[in-house]
């Protein structure tokens, strides 16, 4: 079905049922529980699971098959950015005119920069992809102001233009909006102890991201795909076969730039505007992370990544003291203050010391990233499902 | 006028002089080898002819075309394969994919983006890698990881990725270091049989001389960088300047 085998297809649809099922999964706990800080259900969080998911998504395309690292994919998360605001401001808040532009702009700027890039390969084209990428933010920032509103960021105006949208309420700022579906209107379902989010915005972000994560299976399983992963392993090789490497690069640059800017878009669309530091290189090295933690070059990893860093990011940034104090307050009181100063450190605005334990754990251990982690738990379940078997039989 | 003509060629590296003024012409359909001592030039020579090394000076023609200055894709395109003196091949995929790649190389030509399809889908292309694993008598590796492979597996995998592209000249360095006995005499009839099927020419390197004796039609003895002469095997053997090169290089 849907072009791929019968494997990929459930995987396929195991993905999207759980996709869909998200604000179910990520709200485990009652809302009033004490455990409830850790749900992560709610629709800022969980769009921003979905589009940096697709972002590492294209991300991988990239890296994954091809092993060149690019450090200047956040150029392009913020060129869509930009486009999609300038959509908003120029045409309409329907974000479809928004997330076209910004593929279409974003596409044309990677092919410019992969174009150069590529003619490096290993440290070299990750140094040049960084410059790019910096040379964007610092134009972003300063030069192209009357582009990018440089420090302020792009904004929404209430006099802006939005020739397709007519006269509207010039009371209040519109809202980003698909047919008149407002990306934010959220729908919260109680169940007991429990409530559950549904929101327009996740929906929208979480198609977008299955259509690129179905985009990406077959890629995978292409022969382009294929050909891509021959570039990562001899490409000398590949030459002497007659194939001409370098396009194949460019476009698999110009694809995961593609995604990237399409994330872009979908963070505007989410909140409509549009900053410089969106470009900073550490944002270009946040994806870098999710990829590698998640596992790169298989197809989860990524979207698992890019969902590990953004739960770390938005769930232990809210832990502070005061929910320490009223963890450990079982302690006397001497160790009490000792052991929550240590864990403080961890929390809160030191969550990227966690993620840095955390990342460093998983480079050493699982160098195949939580992927390989998951199946090596799958495979250590079937071994010990055998065993017993083998062990079992005997006494029959 | 062969098909390859290679005429004063001369490369340096540094103060080396790896390839002194040589001259080498390659008859259409036959099988002429290459011999000579350790450092003789002979892998230098075969990086000028697919582009990954370009002489100083000296020409080299290849069906009427020069070579020179093309890219070493292009240069597969015009039809010369090559197996390397340590296997190439894509060590990452599986053995099947490697002979799939350059199956499309030779259909598609040096790109295409085909990036929907899946690879199964392909049908000829899948029949004619699973024919040419038949050929090579791999077929029960179909599926294995090529880096697992054998070191003699990896040459014939990488010897059927070369041949599955039914290149008009196909240059062999070494095809049968590392193999045992049995392979090596696999590779030859494996040869043999190639070369009674198709309209292939073959430039072949060796250093086992059963191998030489077995295949080739005309074999060129290199010394430091020059051709000393060019001869039939018959005339070869006992050849007192084929002995001086070999011993000169004992001596030194
Ligand atoms: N890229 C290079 N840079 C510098 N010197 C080189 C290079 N390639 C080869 N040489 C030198 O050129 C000479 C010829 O090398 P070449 O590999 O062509 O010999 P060969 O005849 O293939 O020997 P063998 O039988 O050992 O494979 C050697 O002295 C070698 O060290
Ligand atoms: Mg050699």
């Amino acid at each position: 079905m849907f072009g791929l085998n019968q494997k990929d297809t459930k995987f396929l649809l195991i993905v999207v049922t759980l996709t869909l099922l998200t604000p179910f999964l990520l709200n485990p706990f009652p809302t009033d529980s004490a455990m409830a800080q850790f749900n992560a259900g709610y629709p800022a969080l969980m769009q921003r699971f979905a589009i940096y998911g697709l972002m590492a998504i294209g991300f991988n395309i990239l890296f994954g098959l091809t092993g060149y690292l690019s450090f200047g994919h956040a150029a392009f998360l913020g060129v869509g950015s930009y486009s999609a605001v300038w959509m908003f401001k120029l045409l309409s808040m329907n974000i479809l005119p928004a997330i076209i532009l910004a593929m279409i702009v974003s596409g044309l700027f990677a092919l410019a920069i992969g174009y150069i890039s590529l003619r490096r390969s290993g440290i070299y084209f990750s140094i040049l992809t960084l410059a790019f990428a910096e040379m964007s933010y610092r134009l972003a920032y300063s030069v192209l102001t009357p582009i990018t509103n440089g420090e302020t960021g792009l904004q929404l105006n209430l006099n802006d233009p939005r020739v397709l949208d007519g006269v509207a309420d010039t009371s209040s700022l519109p809202v980003p909006g698909l047919f008149g579906l407002k990306m934010n209107s959220t729908y919260t379902l109680d169940i007991g102890a429990w409530s559950f989010d549904f929101n327009v915005g996740f929906y929208v972000c979480a198609v977008i991201a299955i259509l690129g994560f179905y985009m990406s299976l077959r890629i995978f399983r292409s022969p382009f795909g294929m050909m891509l992963r021959a570039v990562k392993s001899n490409q000398q090789r590949m030459n002497y076969t007659g194939l001409n490497s370098r396009p194949y690069t460019l476009a698999a640059f110009v694809i995961s730039g593609i995604y990237a800017g399409l994330a872009g878009a979908l963070l505007a669309a989410m909140d409509p505007l549009a900053g410089a530091e969106r470009m900073q290189w550490t944002a270009s090295g946040e994806v870098v992370l999710m990829t590698i933690l998640g596992g790169a070059g298989t197809l989860m990893g990524p979207v698992l990544g890019a969902g590990f860093i953004k739960y770390c990011e938005n769930i232990f940034s809210k832990i502070n003291e005061t929910i320490l104090h009223s963890w450990f307050s079982f302690l006397p009181d001497s160790l009490e203050s000792v052991v929550v100063w240590f864990f403080a450190r961890f929390v809160g605005e030191g969550w990227h010391l966690t993620l840095g334990v955390l990342f460093m754990l998983i480079v050493i251990f699982l160098p195949g990233g939580l992927v390989e982690g998951g199946q090596r738990i799958a495979s250590w379940w079937k071994n010990r499902g055998k065993d017993e078997d083998s062990s079992n039989q005997p006494a029959e | 006028m062969g098909i390859l003509e290679v005429k004063g060629v001369n490369k340096r590296f540094g103060g080396l002089q790896a390839l002194g003024d040589v001259n080498l012409s390659v008859k259409e359909n036959t099988v002429h080898a290459i011999i000579g001592p350790n450092g003789a030039g002979k892998s230098t020579l075969l990086n000028c002819l697919v582009g990954k090394l370009i002489p100083d000076s000296g020409s080299v023609m290849f069906d009427g075309q020069s070579v020179l200055g093309r890219k070493p894709h292009e240069i597969n395109q015009m039809g010369i394969s090559r197996v390397f003196q340590t296997p190439e091949i894509f060590s990452d995929l599986s053995v099947i994919e490697n002979v799939m790649i350059p199956c499309f190389a030779k259909r598609d030509g040096a790109f295409r983006m085909h990036a929907i399809e899946t690879v199964e889908s392909e049908k000829d292309i899948v029949e004619m890698a699973e024919q040419m694993l038949l050929d090579v008598n791999m077929q029960d590796k179909r599926n294995m990881h090529a880096g697992s492979l054998s070191r003699g597996d990896k040459r014939r995998l990488e010897m059927a990725m070369c041949l599955v592209q039914n290149p008009k000249l196909l240059l062999l360095d070494e095809p049968t270091a590392g193999m045992a006995r049995a392979d090596t005499n696999n590779t030859i009839d494996l040869l043999k049989e190639i070369k009674d099927k198709r309209d292939i020419t073959m430039a072949i390197i060796e250093h086992d001389m059963h191998v030489v004796f077995s295949l080739a039609e005309r074999i060129t003895v290199l010394a430091q960088g020059t051709p000393l002469i060019e001869e039939t095997p018959e005339n070869i053997k006992g050849h007192p300047k084929v002995r001086e090169a070999y011993l000169g290089e004992a001596q030194v």
